[in-house]
């Protein structure tokens, strides 16, 4: 499922389907395949807000499309 | 003094890393450039036990990766001038994600020290750090700072001196153990890079160059032009593909983040998780969904009322000391004389840098209430409220700030755009900004609005004006992002920091850094400017026959039977016929009458003409130039007489005319000069200046041609 889907509440991080641009943004702030992250608001309208190692980060919504979790 | 030692300073951005720079450097610090990028360069001194250390402020950077431009300038100066320690500057209340940065670095081989700031905090939210464990396991000393206490200093500068002493000896023990699989490829291309190394050796630690190149770093990539080499990179990044099922650099990634996370469950005990629950519930009010954006216009609008509220006072004091000064330069010159030198020092240098000092308080408030509200963390969540909006003009959030702040001045504005990672949302956002009407457009509006517009349709004209500006620029971009800078977006992710009350000295600091950098820029190209635009209404001066015309002129008047009154009124309108035959026979005058043809089809004069040129200089210029050719003395917004002459010559559609142009028009000097510096091209800044004043040339004829046939306002 689309992390852009989740309303709220803990999920893992299955797959990046992005560029390597993408893929090597995210990483050094530990989103990544295998991680646990937090979906903390999502109004399923422009960028989410998630919790990831304890940071609050903003993600965009393309972007939150991109990454499938579990 | 014995050795001096170089000490570079790395970290996350929001990590605390530029309050410590100005612990240690205090006010002796020097700001430029990274040669070739915009990228600021912060660097400082600092003398602890006699030890003289040269302190650089690294961009920051989540990563060596090189992915953005501030991680290219940080990863090149390590690569280059090879620091005898680099600070590892870690927000340890988030300590998983910033190590991963620290871990890059000792894998790259730096001498390394560990500052753990915020410790405040992260004891506050209930961690507790084993520090001699994490030492060990990350084989470096660790200090626990608190930054904006000062606290933890004089330990660090211990710290740095100690590593700097040390003898360097090359680690025996691999950082991270990457399993057996990567750790087969790396040790595979190690034995590549040796037997086919270039003469000299390559400037890299060889793990650190191997692992880089199995993660498609594609600079380092860049640097390997041998094929044995290249060969074997890509038969193991081939292999490892296959064996994990996804590129290898994510599963190093993986690596990293076990090791530390590892590492921190064993040395790292936290109590409570109340990280957050605070600022989480400010966010629920501040980012709501349907109260965030009206919160954000109310606290934009109170940024741009103190700005302009509080600066009005100060603004006046330094009127009134370049009017001093002016008088006082005239007054070194016997009264009536007309000295070329008395020309150029008064209206060349003091009215024009006195132009632009003038707007000085401004740029500062608004720097300091920016600085407030970014070190608040109020400003990310403005590019969250934002970004739904600045999406569908092909930008995002991040783009928002910079466009506001172009309200005030597009200097500053386009300065910082610097927050935008990503060259194209830069370039989008730079090239737009002009359109959003400056500070120094007001005046120009103010002058004409009230000599055309009846009362009732005064304020209506400047808002649409104004929104206008808004509405091309928002054509503008999206145009810009499916043309010449086509691409995909870039997705907007950011860190939203917990809300921390700012210090006092660091909103100084930041409002100080960016003030000057604005002062520096402006005055010295203003400047330039101003002395040329004096030049070109100066000379050539009128010939020798038609100034005794005029002083022919003069003398009749005096001979005249008339009384005092009568005379000095005559000849003070004969003065103004000579100044006006005087800007008309200068360059400037020639130039006017030069394009004139090309200015009809918008209803401009060469008076106009002139004018506009003269607001190349600075906007404001517009209305003293206008001044000059119609020969009313001292010009200004209110100015009355000014007023009149406009209404007799001209009519409301050139008025709006007039407006329009200006609006859109060839941004100022000073913009140009930016432009080109921040864009890095100087093509840039001339697409800027031609697109607009293309774009300008092009609404204007066709609003004043619609306008005239349509019998609109004549």
């Amino acid at each position: 499922m689309p992390l852009s889907m989740v309303a709220k509440g803990r999920v893992r991080i299955l797959r990046i389907d992005g560029g390597f641009g993408m893929i090597d943004r995210l990483k050094p702030m530990g989103i990544l395949p295998g991680e646990n992250i937090e979906i903390v608001r999502n109004d399923y309208t422009g960028p989410l807000i998630i919790s990831v190692k304890g940071s609050r980060m903003i993600l965009g919504r393309g972007m939150a499309q991109k990454i499938d979790v579990s | 003094m014995g050795k001096k030692i170089l000490v570079a300073l790395a970290g996350n951005p929001n990590s605390g890393k530029t309050t410590i720079f100005n612990n240690l450097t205090g006010m002796k610090q020097h700001v430029g450039n990274y040669p070739g990028v915009t990228v600021e360069r912060k660097e400082g001194y600092c003398i602890h036990k006699g030890i003289e250390m040269r302190i650089v402020d690294l961009p920051g950077a989540y990563s060596l990766s090189a992915y953005s431009v501030e991680e290219a300038v940080a990863r090149n100066f390590l690569v280059n001038e090879k620091p005898d320690v680099v600070v590892s500057i870690i927000d340890s209340s988030n300590l998983e994600r910033n190590l991963y940065l620290a871990v890059q670095l000792m894998e790259f081989g730096a001498p390394l020290v560990m500052a753990f700031n915020m410790s405040d905090e992260a004891k506050a939210r209930g961690y507790q750090f084993d520090l001699e464990k994490l030492s060990g396991a990350f084989f470096a000393p660790i200090v626990e700072t608190v930054g904006h206490k000062q606290q933890g200093m004089d330990a660090l500068l211990d710290a740095i001196v100690s590593v700097a002493e040390k003898e360097r000896n090359p680690r025996t023990r691999a950082v991270v153990n990457y399993g057996r699989e990567i750790e087969e490829e790396i040790s595979n291309v190690v034995e590549a890079l040796k037997s086919e190394a270039p003469p000299g050796g390559y400037p890299y630690d060889l793990r650190w160059l191997a692992v880089t190149l199995l993660e498609q770093d594609k600079e380092i990539e860049k640097e390997i032009t041998t094929s044995g080499v290249k060969d074997r990179v890509s038969q193991g990044i081939a292999r490892l593909q296959k064996f994990f099922g996804e590129s290898p650099s994510t599963e190093i990634a993986s690596r990293r983040y076990g090791l530390i996370s590892g590492a921190c469950q064993e040395a790292v005990r936290s109590t409570v998780e109340r990280r957050h629950t605070t600022s989480d519930k400010i966010d629920n009010f501040l980012t709501n969904r349907i109260l965030g954006l009206p919160i954000f216009l109310v606290m934009m609008y109170l940024v741009f009322m103190l700005t302009f509220r509080l600066g009005e006072p100060p603004m006046g004091w330094i009127e009134s000391f370049f009017a001093f000064s002016a008088e006082k330069i005239s007054a070194l010159w016997p009264a009536g004389s007309e000295s070329a030198v008395k020309s150029l020092l008064i209206d060349g240098i003091i009215n024009g840098v006195g132009g632009v000092i003038v707007f000085l308080p401004n740029i500062f408030l608004l720097f300091l209430a920016i600085a407030f509200l970014e070190d608040s963390g109020y400003m990310a969540r403005a590019a969250f409220i934002m970004d739904r909006i600045m999406h569908k003009i092909g930008l995002h959030g991040k783009s928002f700030m910079p466009m506001l702040i172009g309200f005030g001045c597009s200097i500053p504005a386009i300065m910082a755009t610097r927050s935008l990672e990503n060259r194209r949302d830069r370039l989008t956002t730079m090239m737009v900004i002009p359109l959003m009407s400056c500070g120094a457009r007001l005046p120009i509006y103010s002058l004409i609005i009230p000599a055309f517009f009846p009362q009732a349709w005064q304020a209506p004209m400047l808002w649409l004006i104004y929104s206008i500006g808004i509405i091309l620029a928002v054509i503008t971009a999206k145009i810009l992002r499916m043309t010449i800078l086509k691409g995909e977006s870039v997705p907007l992710v950011m860190e939203l920091p917990p809300y921390r009350m700012p210090t006092f000295k660091s909103v100084l600091l930041h409002m100080w850094e960016r003030g000057w950098l604005y002062l520096r820029k402006a005055g010295t190209v203003i400047l330039g400017i101003s002395i040329l635009l004096w030049a070109m209404t100066s000379y050539p001066g009128l010939p020798e026959d038609h100034l005794q015309r005029f002083e022919q002129q003069r003398n009749a008047v005096t001979a005249e039977n008339i009384t005092q009154e009568q005379k000095n009124e005559r000849i003070a309108s004969i003065d103004n016929s000579q100044a006006e035959a005087a800007i008309e026979y200068s360059i400037m005058g020639r130039i006017g009458r030069g394009i004139e043809p090309l200015l009809k089809p918008m209803g401009f004069d060469w008076r106009i003409g002139t004018a506009l040129i003269g607001g190349l200089a600075a906007k404001e210029v517009v209305v003293s130039q206008l001044g000059i050719v119609y020969s009313v003395g001292e010009a200004d917004e209110e100015s009355e007489s000014l007023r009149n002459k406009l209404i007799r010559n001209y009519s409301p559609l050139i008025g709006f005319a007039i407006m329009l142009f200006t609006l859109i028009s060839a941004p100022c000097m000073a913009t140009f000069a930016v432009t080109w510096k921040e864009s890095g091209s100087i093509r840039w800044a001339l697409l800027q200046f031609g697109g607009l004043t293309a774009l300008a040339y092009l609404i204007t004829v066709v609003v004043f041609q619609t306008g005239r046939l349509m019998g609109v306002g004549l």
